[in-house]
This record gives structure tokens, sequence and C-alpha cells, in this order.
């Protein structure tokens, strides 16, 4: 049982006014906070240098507690995984030789596409990534789908860039400090990803749920094109994201497009790579300089 | 001071009467981005906002109304949400303490229980929502149901961490 409180503070004047101020104090805060709170919400860049000198305190305690016992992060997938087995063993035996079959055909392919691209002369745009890290922790206790890289400015990481693992696209750099970054993975719920299909590069929006998961849908809503097992690229359109990474595999139909999950996983990832955040002029350079005079100057859009 | 040292039976000193709640929480708050956990949803109770309801219900009198100000700016620097979020909804919770201290004068375990699974739900609710103001709200909602849950299963093991802590903030010398 509780001790109950004593709020009242009787008949002196100094006690009635220190908890009167109190009050004051409190719901003018609270107001304030609410004010600040929307505002950073629409400017989500003024504030983001406050979070970030906050995670470099706790930066060296995550990578202690990273070396010391490794990720333990995958327990729930751990558990599923038992739960699941047996249809899963089915499912993928199955896969493996649906996809065995599939190999055979893209070997074949791919030794046309290599002639000919070499026939167009064509470059692959700049792949190359500005630095590499690893993923120490995130906020795990709000919805926002935050991580943290474990490098920063240091190391050339700046606000924008896109950021991959070795399966995929994991997000983009937030903001940078000194010695780490915040990523916002693709799984938030406010980040869409321009994604187009790499089989027929049927162009699609991946929006976050939230959950892990991701939300694709198709420009045009009239049909729903997608099956399970269809896998998804970046398409570069609109810039950030370069093309080609790959985002996601169907896993279900939905009535207004499907579900997909993420191919690379931010919680199991090893190391990540900050790459060059992509403009569409990046590639019309590329291909001026690849082949100059071969393709008209395009004449600037207003 | 005694420059002897302590008497027997002396209280607590000033620092730790102070400093052991302010710092469970604050401590609590940056927690989870000290854990190698790379979540792909909320997973881990809002600890920070446990033990700062806990303290105030087992000690309501302990701190001024307004203290939810520079711990929940605290916990807005870690928690992603974003900042003034916890600075508005922990001041109301406190205000929502003070109030509820009054109106259920002897308050008992279910009491409490129920006060902070309450105030935990509607502070994660409202943060959430504060964080995607532009997503469906069902959505946002659905995908903190789960935290909110095991949070509210939680509160009465964070009470009795807090008790624990409480002892030993007031262990006499």
């Amino acid at each position: 049982m509780v001790r109950p409180a004593h709020r009242r503070p009787g008949q002196s004047r100094k006690a009635q006014y220190s908890l009167f101020a109190a009050y004051v104090i409190a719901v003018t805060g609270a107001v304030a906070g609410l004010l600040l709170a929307v505002l950073s919400v629409v400017d989500p860049v003024g504030f983001a240098q406050l979070r970030i000198a906050s995670h470099e305190v706790t930066a060296p305690v995550a990578r202690a507690t990273r070396s010391a016992i490794g990720s333990i992060s995958g327990i729930d997938d751990a558990v599923s995984a038992y739960v699941g087995a047996g249809s899963q063993n089915r499912r993928l035996r199955k896969e493996l030789a649906e996809t065995r079959r599939q190999l055979v055909a893209t070997s074949s392919l791919q030794e046309e596409n290599r002639q000919l691209k070499a026939l167009l002369k064509l470059q692959e745009t700049d792949k190359s990534a500005i630095a590499n890290g690893y993923l120490l922790t995130s906020t795990s206790t709000s919805s926002k789908r935050i991580a943290l890289l474990s490098i920063g400015r240091n190391l050339g990481v700046e606000a924008g860039q896109p950021v991959r693992g070795a399966d995929g696209l994991i997000g983009r750099v937030l903001g940078s400090g000194p010695s780490v970054s915040q990523v916002l993975l693709i799984t938030d719920i406010d980040t869409i990803v321009p994604v187009r299909r790499a089989r027929d590069g049927l162009p699609a929006l991946a929006y976050g749920r939230g959950n892990g998961d991701l939300d694709v849908r198709t420009l045009n809503i009239a049909n729903n094109p997608f099956k399970p097992g269809d896998i998804l690229l970046t398409s570069g359109t609109g810039g950030l994201y370069p093309p080609n990474i790959p985002v996601a595999i169907v896993a279900r139909r939905q009535n207004d497009g499907a579900l997909a999950r993420p191919l690379a996983d931010p919680a199991k990832v090893d190391a990540v790579s900050v790459l060059r955040p992509y403009t569409p002029e990046d590639a019309e350079a590329q291909l001026l300089k690849s082949a100059p005079g071969a393709i008209p100057e395009v004449p600037k859009a207003p | 001071m005694n420059p002897k040292g302590p008497r027997l039976g002396e209280p607590a000193s000033r620092w730790r009467m102070i400093g052991v709640p302010v710092a469970s929480v604050m401590f609590a708050s940056a927690l989870p981005l000290m854990l190698p956990l790379v979540a792909s949803s909320p997973v881990l109770p809002p600890l920070g906002l446990l033990f700062f309801l806990s303290w105030q219900l087992l000690r309501t009198e302990m701190w001024p109304v307004w203290i939810g100000l520079p711990l929940g700016l605290w916990d807005d620097l870690f928690s992603g949400a974003p900042i003034g979020t916890a600075v508005f909804l922990w001041t109301a919770a406190s205000i929502a303490i003070a109030y509820l201290s009054q109106r259920i004068y002897w308050r008992g375990f279910f009491h409490d229980w129920a006060i902070g699974a309450l105030l935990v739900a509607i502070i994660q609710a409202l943060a959430a929502l504060l964080t995607h103001p532009h997503a469906a709200t069902g959505r946002v909602l659905g995908l903190v149901a789960p935290q909110i849950i095991v949070s509210v299963l939680l509160v009465p093991l964070f009470l009795r961490l807090t008790g624990k802590f409480d002892n030993f903030r007031l262990k006499r010398r």
C-alpha cells in the first residue's frame, strides 16, 4: 500500500506558491515540448545534430557489447524457424530445383548480355562504395526504424547517402556525426523506395510497413501483376538510390499490390557499404563520356 | 559533514537520495542504444518510461511535476521519436499521476498496475502517432500494440525493481 501523497501545502504561502509554480512550469514545458515535437517532425534536420551527439556517447558501449556478445538479434527468427521447419524444408527443395533450372538459362543470357554491352560500349555506373562499416544498434523501443552505423564523417559519410549490404538495400543515411551516423532503414513506415521487377522491369513503389516488411504497389492499380518470388530491384527513378540494387522478394499477394520481404536483413547483415547518392545526371554524364557524339545533347528541363 | 565519517543510522547521503531515481531512468532510456540489437519492429518495452512511471507511482511526492521535462528530453535523444514528444507526454503523465494520487487516496498494487498500464499504453500510442503523422492511424497503432501489451505485463516487474532501488536509495549507514 502506497502512502498517500500530501500535495496539499496547508497554510504556508511559500509552499502554496512553490507548488503552483511547479504546475505552471510543467504545463508550459509540456506545451513547449509538443510544439518542439511538431517542429522536429516538420524539420527533422534541425535536431539531428543534437541526437547524433547523444548517440556518440552511447556508441562506444554499443561497440563493446557488440564485440562481446555478438549480435543477439534474430531471436524471433530462430523461434519461428523451428515452428515452420517442415513446410519450409519442402518449399525450399522445390525452390532449389526451380532455381537450378533458371540458373542454366541465366548463364547463357549473361554471356549474351556481356556481348551486347560490349557492343554498346556502355559502362556500369559508378557503384564504388564511399566507405564500409557495420550496424551497431538501433532504436528498438520506438516505431521509428533508425539504425546506428559504426562510421561517420571521419570516413566521408554524409546525410542522404544510400546504404547497402551484400544482399541488398538497407536504407539511407539520416545524419552523420564525427564517428557514427544514423541510417533510416527501408522498412521504416515513412520511407518509399522506387523499385522495378527484375524479370520485366515493371515499375512499382515499395513502402515500409514498420514491422520489417514492405508493401509493394504498382503505379497502375487496375490489375495485380505480382507473384510470390518476384525479385524487386531499385529502379534509380528520382535519384538517391542507384539502380539495380536488390531490394526485396515478394512474399504474398495483397488486395492492392504485394507484401515483400527485404533481401538484406539489417539484423543479420555483417558489413554495409555507404554509396554515393545517385543522380540521374550522373547516368547521362556517364553515357556521354563513354560515347561522345553518339547521343545528342539533352536540353535540361526548366 | 562530520569529518570522522558518517554516524551509525544516519540517513543516506543527499546525492544518493536524489541521484538513484534520476540515474536509473536516464540509464534505462539510453540502454537500448547500447545493446547490439538491430530491431525490425519496436521489440523492446520503453524501459525509461517504465522506470519513470514506477518511481512516480511508488514515491509520488519525490519529484516535482515538471521532472518530465529534463528526463523526457533525455529520453527523446535516444528513443528515435521527434524531440519534444516525451517532454510533452511524460510531463502530462506526471500531472495525471499527481491528480490520481489525490483522487485515489489509498492506492494498492492493482491500482498502481492499472494506472501504469493505462499511461504506458496512451503514451506509446500517442508517441507513435506523433512520430508518423502521415501514416495510416490503424497501421501505426497495430505496430506498437505488441509492445504495449508486453509493457503492460512488465509494469509489476518494474514496480518491484524500483522498490529494490528505493531500498538502496534510503538505506541508512
